[in-house]
């Protein structure tokens, strides 16, 4: 089974942090001196039970606060598959990190209070994952405990999140009730969940078949850095190096370099290994052509009949993240896009989510941390680009503010419209 | 992304990569230790043909094991690599810092002492997020200011694989390229590539005494104090640092093979069993790295 990276996401204290210390300790992958750790912080502090939380709430201000700050990564492995955890904070103040987390996971699970059922940070998280086009969510109602391990409860919830996230783009939703804190449904079956029929949250984990989400038709590599060797020995040699960004390139392949639009050959591929003859996305590499043309870093190989949109003006979806500072529309930020930074403004904001109803609404002011808005942007130069569902590579961008160095927000870029 | 070790050599590879193109003054922190040999191995095959493009540095507690230190030299005299040391003991000598039992602490003086000097403005180092509970919530690149210091509850988002390479006047970078490597998978690629390591690595007979339920080598750092007994036994070390703060654990693995074996079944994390100075605080390591410490 290819390896699974899920980030834990839901509204602060939903249990997600001991949701995932749950997972290590029943599968037993906690190693001793780690539980010897949270067992003496938990005594030290008078807990009535050992806060499993502790295994990933690692930071000072985490622990002091009993909240999940920032994401923390875990590696596991069960006899079945291996598993990269990215536990990720619910509280609103950090949606940014949520947002880092969930960016590269296959997999995001939702954890929702039962006693709360679907509260406003739910939909946000819900909201963010479908934009950023996770394509597997499963949603856990926690705290079954808590609510006497109640079928019914759990149907309701159930029914209300279907009823809010049917308007948006998630395919793949599973349900399934479990308690964090007494382990119920987690690794193991347990009693009280008795009338739950379908499968423990880590035996779903276990056989979640994940496509790899490559774009393995279309070829695009951004040029990242230019290899000269400078020495008597290498003298002629002068190589693209960058990392697949989808399709498979091959020796022999032509190709055409972006924006200059010059065609050429490849006539050798070399990987940390050595020479190879196909490259697939992910691939670190170097390539080799048969002219010598001018081709630098922030270019874009691909082939003739194949191109991604060489284009400045960009409609996307936006992600504010910066706590400090709001959007100001015509101000200049640098925009990082594959390996190539331009200049960029944002000229228009065409509406903004309504975060409970998932409406468009008018803009109010200007957009500040955590509101999501689709706007038109200008840039410098043009972006070789694709849309967001098509390469998650190709498609996304950030926003730095250059006063700051701050990461202003992050973009998915979408069609033009029509 | 591809699968295994595969992939987590392309990952490296592009940050790495993104470093020498993003910054004017890359430097790698190299130690002998096991994370900093497969680094600078993945940072060389990153360029080859061409020479790697980065400064090679060293912060040198002057309580080194001298294995290690043989070995270092050995190592990037092999890749024909220069080394710029920064030296605790020179830094003790100078009264910049007091000395101390451990010195470990003291190594950030003299690192952000030398990163200020040489104006280095990205600085790779081994790290790994599962070594941890800090560094599992720190970026691949890791914003210092002008003082050098971490701040973790205000890092920037790090989206994807698009990284904010952005430096105001007097901050610099950490970058972690090994980042979502774990023990296991460093061994793996060791094993995979063959790659010497120095002998502390393997199983090897020494005089050793316990101390707070760890084996410590009997050294010319580190002596048994009155009732701790000095005995020999068969060990090796899963980390290499500062002798004074870092433990050998018992072992019969004597090759690289022999300790990926003992790895993968290994119950207790490599700092827990040999960091000496970890077990002290909830934070240790927070406040360490607060301060501009690796
Ligand atoms: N009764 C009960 N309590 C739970 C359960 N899961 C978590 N809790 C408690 O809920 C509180 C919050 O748990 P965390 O795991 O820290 O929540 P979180 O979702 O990680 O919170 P943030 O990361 O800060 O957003 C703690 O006191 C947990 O012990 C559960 O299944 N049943
Ligand atoms: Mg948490």
């Amino acid at each position: 089974m290819r390896q699974l990276r899920f980030a834990t996401i839901g509204s602060v204290d939903d249990g997600k942090s001991t949701l995932i210390g749950r997972l290590l300790y029943d599968s037993k992958s906690i190693f001793e001196d780690q539980l010897e750790h949270v067992e003496a912080v938990s005594k030290r502090r008078g807990d009535e039970y050992v806060d499993l939380s502790l295994l990933t709430d690692g930071l000072r201000a985490e622990r002091e606060q009993g909240i999940t700050i920032d994401v923390a990564h875990r590696y596991f492995a069960t006899p079945a598959r291996s598993f990269v955890i990215m536990d990720c904070p619910g509280h609103v103040q950090y949606t940014r990190n949520m947002v880092t987390g969930a960016s590269t996971a296959d997999l995001a699970i939702i954890l929702i209070d039962a006693r709360h059922g679907v509260v406003e940070q739910t939909r946000r998280h819900s909201i963010l994952t479908s934009l950023l086009g996770v394509p597997h969510l499963v949603v856990c109602v926690n705290k079954m405990d808590l609510v006497d391990y109640s079928e019914e409860r759990f149907k309701e919830i159930r029914e209300d999140f279907e009823n809010f996230a049917a308007r948006l783009n998630l395919h793949d939703v599973t349900f399934l009730p479990i308690s964090a804190l007494k382990g119920d449904n987690v690794v193991d079956r347990t009693p009280d969940l008795s009338w739950f029929e379908g499968p423990t949250l880590l035996h779903h984990l276990e056989n979640v078949y994940t496509a790899s989400d490559d774009n393995r038709i279309d070829v695009r590599f951004p040029v990242q850095y230019v290899i000269r060797p400078r020495t008597t020995e290498h003298h002629d040699y002068r190589g693209y190096a960058g990392t697949v960004a989808g399709g498979v390139l091959r020796v022999g392949d032509e190709i055409v370099v972006l924006p200059s639009g010059l065609t050429s050959t490849i006539t050798g591929i070399d990987s940390a290994d050595g020479p190879i003859t196909e490259a697939v996305p992910g691939a670190a590499i170097t390539i080799l052509l048969a002219d010598d043309l001018s081709v630098t870093r922030g270019d874009m190989i691909c082939r003739p009949h194949n191109r991604p949109r060489v284009v400045q003006d960009h409609e996307a979806m936006l992600c504010w993240l910066d706590s400090n500072a709001q959007l100001q529309t015509n101000k200049l930020y640098t925009l990082k896009h594959t390996t190539r930074s331009t200049r960029a403004k944002v000229s228009e904001v065409r509406y903004v989510l309504d975060i409970s109803e998932l409406h468009r609404k008018e803009p109010t002011g200007p957009l500040a941390m955590n509101d999501i808005a689709r706007v038109v942007i200008h840039t410098a130069e043009p972006l070789l680009r694709d849309d967001y569902d098509h390469n998650r590579v190709t498609g996304s961008f950030i926003l730095v503010d250059e006063s700051t160095g701050a990461t202003a927000a992050a973009g998915m870029l979408l069609p033009p419209r029509e | 992304m591809r699968p295994g070790i595969t992939g987590l050599e392309d990952e490296a590879i592009t940050i790495i990569r993104e470093v020498a193109a993003c910054f004017e003054r890359p430097v790698i922190l190299f130690s002998g230790g096991k994370d900093s040999v497969v680094m600078l191995h993945v940072a060389v095959r990153a360029f080859a043909p061409a020479k790697l493009p980065f400064a090679i540095m060293h912060v040198d507690t002057g309580h080194n094991f001298p294995e290690v230190i043989e070995f270092r030299d050995r190592c990037l005299a092999g890749f024909g690599l220069d080394l710029t040391v920064a030296s605790v003991q020179a830094a003790i000598d100078a009264g910049k810092v007091a000395d101390a039992p451990s010195r470990n602490p003291l190594q950030t003086v003299a690192l952000l002492e030398a990163i200020a000097e040489n104006k280095f403005d990205a600085v790779l180092g081994g790290g790994r997020r599962d070594e941890e509970r800090a560094r599992a919530k720190e970026r691949v690149f890791s914003h210092r200011d002008t003082f050098g210091q971490w701040d973790p509850k205000n890092q920037r988002p790090e989206l994807w694989n698009i990284y904010n390479t952005s430096l105001r006047p007097g901050e610099h970078f950490r970058v972690f390229p090994i980042s979502n490597w774990t023990e296991l998978d460093v061994w793996s690629y060791i094993q995979m590539h063959n790659i010497e390591l120095p002998s502390l690595y393997f199983a090897h007979r020494r005089p050793v005494f316990r101390r707070d339920g760890m084996l410590m080598a009997e050294t010319e750092f580190l002596h048994a104090e009155a009732g701790e007994e000095v005995f020999e036994e068969q060990v090796r070390f899963r980390t290499v640092g500062d002798a004074t703060c870092t433990a050998a654990v018992e072992s019969s693995a004597v090759s690289i093979a022999d300790v990926v074996a003992e790895t993968s079944i290994a119950r207790v994390t490599e700092r827990g069993a040999t960091r000496a100075d970890d077990k002290i605080s909830e934070a240790g390591m927070e406040d360490r790295k607060r301060q501009g410490y690796f």
